[in-house]
């Protein structure tokens, strides 16, 4: 268990950071760090030590020591261990500083000395209002509520799709299972990061195989494209593993509502759509038996153009140059997504795209990675 | 020199100051004590913005590049010619190829090429690029990437250059295509290279509608300076493809000891010094009359990256390998001579040696300022080491240096039954930026 949320965590690490550094922090880091009302976490073997255990809502700054013999980890969790935000690899006898937005309600810190185990706990309380841009600019706070109707809506739009998918692997039917791979991660891809948030959910879905924690079972669509694309048969195994698809996905489905979601999540969301394109997509790593990485590679780029557009408002008010660039990198990916996209409606199969026609898409998935870096600033500072 | 003094000393101060050196102290740590002093000697008051500009001061005039190499100073970014060709042949290179992006236009390239300059002018001073690596919004990513935080300038200099297919390059229908109105600039000497005989060259290894070369004494300054400008590029342009080198093969001064390839060989003894303004003027800057106004004070650069088959060599006889160069490989005189830079008797020297082929007295007195370095990309798959030499090559026309004498290397030299030219580029570098505010291609695209 806490080895697998430990993967999720680290496949969270940049939203964590990104959820926290929200609003208004504009001022240099060094006038942050270490200030007094810094939040001090003393870290050791035995212990986690925190200077205060209530404090304002808004921007939190934790300064941690590790003053013990092992590397830690130190996190913040909500209600059922969510992470709020996260630090690990802090080196015995180092410092390092976490900067998170954090919202009134009951916390816990944990620390992990090596780096395993539930950790060292401490409740902390959280109190006020809080101030943040989001709350402050109206437009913002709008563009929250429309990103979650829209996850949730992929989310809903999933459900059928993976049961079709599901269904086709009970007929024993590889084919057609095969023919509904692809678009039953549609709304998964758009939407990634939201996923991401939840727990278990993703290393339980979308996990691929060398990925896999040591003695964790493998589950989730990978392993069935591996079965339907690799070893061309189904058996009971699989047939289970289809339902427990679906109900996984179902569970994400249903923790939509509570999740985590801020105009700097959003921004940052989208561009971390685009880095799973860049490491996972561009190398033909995400579905390598399959070979849909191209309807995925759409997916993403969807999801992160949604998230885009509902912060335009305020981007391109904000910072015109940034938005007309965004416009047009997304116009030019999409363009040339489009020329691989056959008439029935699926993409060319990724083992047929020749090394120069990746190097383009490389190109294009980097023009417009650089500048989306720069929507979360752009966005959320004053 | 006065005169060129006092514009360096201007220069750094125009440079904006509000930028930090990356290394902590006021004084940057980076000039040497006895550069100062020198200096203070001949009466240049040092504020501390001038701090750039001292090591201008040894750049071409110090036949001994230590002082600068031994402290990391910086080499000054502007003046008349580009830092980098004359300039004393730093320890690494990190060389970079890039294409510019179909949808890239003339203006959005200017825009690029204008945040490039300010990089650059950053990067060889020493200092982070635009808001640094670690002072920016913590919400953003940081402009600099950060891993040249600590060190020093270490002599880094960024050099420039145009392909032949940033003028006209082949669309889908095989027609050239002028992409950015620049069809009519392009220089005469800009040739598409002939292909020569032996060459093996692999079209990903090879062109490239810009080049950026980067050299410095610490290889991680190196990389830093490509892999930012890089980064400012995406979306307007991207890379082609890039060169590791090490261990200079050539030396611009002439008084240091030549630097051996990775053959064991001191090649290229007779090399025009940086110091040699006449020789520079001779064969290596582009005069007023040579071709178009733009490329007056600029060099044409020559890239080969040329595989050495070590694994031959070195089963080769002391004697076949001495034969192929027409040297002796420990001192490195030529035959008949002692010592390495004693003028060489070609008769004395197989007919189909090396040197007999390459060196000026056989070429009616043409001479290249060759700038090359080792590579060792790891291994090729074979158990072989993917090693040679990237060459580098500035001269004042193409046409009458590289082209004719590797033609006849190509034809004749006993040495490429051990090597093959498997990379080929061939750019057109522009005069130097000469004061802040100006940019790279300016005299192009203005």
């Amino acid at each position: 268990m806490s080895a697998r949320r430990r993967s999720t965590a680290a496949a969270l690490l940049t939203l964590a950071v990104a959820t926290a550094t929200l609003a208004g922090c504009a001022e240099k880091k060094d006038d942050k760090a270490g200030g007094s009302d810094a939040v001090k976490i003393n870290a050791t073997d035995t212990a986690c030590e925190v200077s205060k255990t209530s404090f304002p809502a808004g921007h939190v700054v934790l300064d941690i020591g590790n003053k013990g013999s092992k590397t830690t980890e130190v996190y913040v969790y909500a209600a059922g261990d969510k992470i709020v935000t996260e630090r690990e690899n802090i080196g015995p006898g180092t410092k390092a500083t976490i900067n998170a937005e954090i919202k009134a309600g009951s916390y816990e810190i944990a620390c992990k000395p090596g780096m395993v185990g539930d950790g060292i706990r401490q409740k902390i309380t959280v109190t006020g209002e809080g101030g943040s841009s989001a709350a402050a600019d109206p437009r913002l706070a709008a563009a929250v509520d429309a990103y979650r109707t829209y996850a949730q809506q992929q989310a809903d739009a999933t459900i059928p799709a993976v049961e079709a998918f599901a269904a086709a692997i009970k007929a024993g039917d590889v084919e057609k299972a095969k023919s509904l791979y692809a678009p039953s991660r549609t709304g998964w891809e758009r939407t990634e990061p939201v996923a991401e948030s939840f727990g278990d959910v993703d290393p339980k879905t979308d996990t691929r195989e060398d990925k896999l924690e040591a003695g964790q079972q493998w589950t989730g669509w990978h392993k069935l494209e591996k079965s339907l694309w690799a070893d061309a048969k189904i058996g009971d195994d699989e047939k289970k593993l289809a339902d427990q698809l679906v109900n996984d996905l179902k569970d994400w489905q249903k923790k939509i509502p509570e999740a985590e979601i801020t105009a700097t999540s959003m921004a940052n969301g989208a561009k971390e759509l685009l880095d799973e394109v860049a490491t996972n997509k561009i190398t033909g790593e995400e579905d390598r038996y399959s070979h849909t990485d191209l309807a995925d590679f759409q997916a993403n780029v969807e999801g992160a153009q949604k998230a885009y557009e509902l912060l335009k408002p305020v981007a391109a008010e904000k910072d015109p140059e940034l938005a007309k660039t965004l416009d047009s990198e997304f116009a030019a990916i999409q363009a040339l997504l489009a020329k691989y996209k056959q008439a029935d409606g699926t993409y060319t199969s990724y083992d047929k795209v020749t090394e120069a026609e990746r190097k383009t898409f490389s190109d294009a998935v980097n023009s417009l990675g650089e500048p989306l870096s720069k929507l979360a600033a752009a966005v959320v500072v004053k | 020199m006065d005169a060129e003094n006092a514009q360096a000393v201007e220069n750094a101060q125009a440079v904006d100051t509000a930028q930090q050196p990356r290394t902590p102290s006021a004084s940057g740590g980076a000039v040497s004590r006895r550069a100062v002093i020198g200096w203070a000697g001949a009466g240049v008051a040092l504020g501390a913005a001038a701090v750039g500009s001292v090591a201008a001061a040894t750049r071409q005039d110090d036949a001994d590049p230590a002082p600068a190499a031994q402290t990391g100073a910086d080499v000054p970014f502007y003046g008349e010619n580009q830092s980098g060709i004359a300039t004393p042949v730093q320890d690494r290179l990190h060389f970079a190829a890039f294409d510019v992006s179909e949808k890239a236009t003339r203006e959005s390239l200017v825009k690029m090429l204008k945040e490039w300059t300010k990089a650059a002018a950053a990067m060889t001073g020493g200092r982070e690029v635009g808001t640094g690596a670690a002072n920016g919004l913590p919400e953003a990513p940081p402009d600099d990437t950060g891993e040249a935080l600590g060190l020093p300038a270490s002599r880094l200099t960024l050099t420039i250059g145009f392909g032949p297919t940033l003028f006209e390059k082949a669309g889908p229908d095989g027609q050239p295509v002028d992409r950015f109105g620049l069809r009519t600039k392009r220089p005469e000497a800009l040739i598409d290279l002939p292909t020569f005989k032996g060459d093996k060259l692999d079209p990903l290894r090879s062109g490239g509608d810009i080049c950026v070369q980067a050299c410095a004494d610490d290889p991680q300054v190196a990389v830093h300076a490509i892999r930012n400008l890089a980064r400012i590029g995406m979306g307007t342009v991207n890379i082609r493809w890039s060169q590791l080198g090490f261990g200079k093969t050539s030396s611009t001064t002439p008084d240091a000891q030549t630097p051996r390839n990775l053959m064991g060989f001191k090649d290229g003894t007779h090399n025009i010094a940086g110091t040699d303004a006449a020789g520079l003027a001779e064969h290596v800057w582009a005069a007023p009359g040579d071709g178009p106004e733009w490329m007056t004070g600029g060099s044409y650069l020559v890239a080969r990256r040329i595989r050495m088959h070590v694994e031959t060599w070195d089963r080769a006889s002391l004697k076949d390998q001495e034969d192929t160069f027409g040297r002796t490989k420990g001192e490195g005189a030529p035959y008949g001579k002692a010592k390495e830079h004693d003028a060489p008797d070609l008769k004395a020297m197989p007919a189909d040696s090396h040197v007999a082929l390459a060196h000026p007295d056989a070429n009616n007195g043409l001479m290249i300022l060759r700038r090359g370095f080792s590579f060792t990309d790891g291994t090729d798959g074979l158990g072989r080491l993917d090693a040679g030499l990237f060459f580098l090559a500035y001269q004042r026309d193409t046409r009458k240096a590289f082209v004719p004498l590797q033609q006849r290397l190509a034809a004749s030299d006993k040495l490429n039954e051990y090597i093959q030219h498997v990379g080929s580029a061939h750019f057109a570098c522009p005069a130097g930026v000469r004061k802040p505010g100006e940019w790279w291609g300016q005299a192009l695209f203005g």
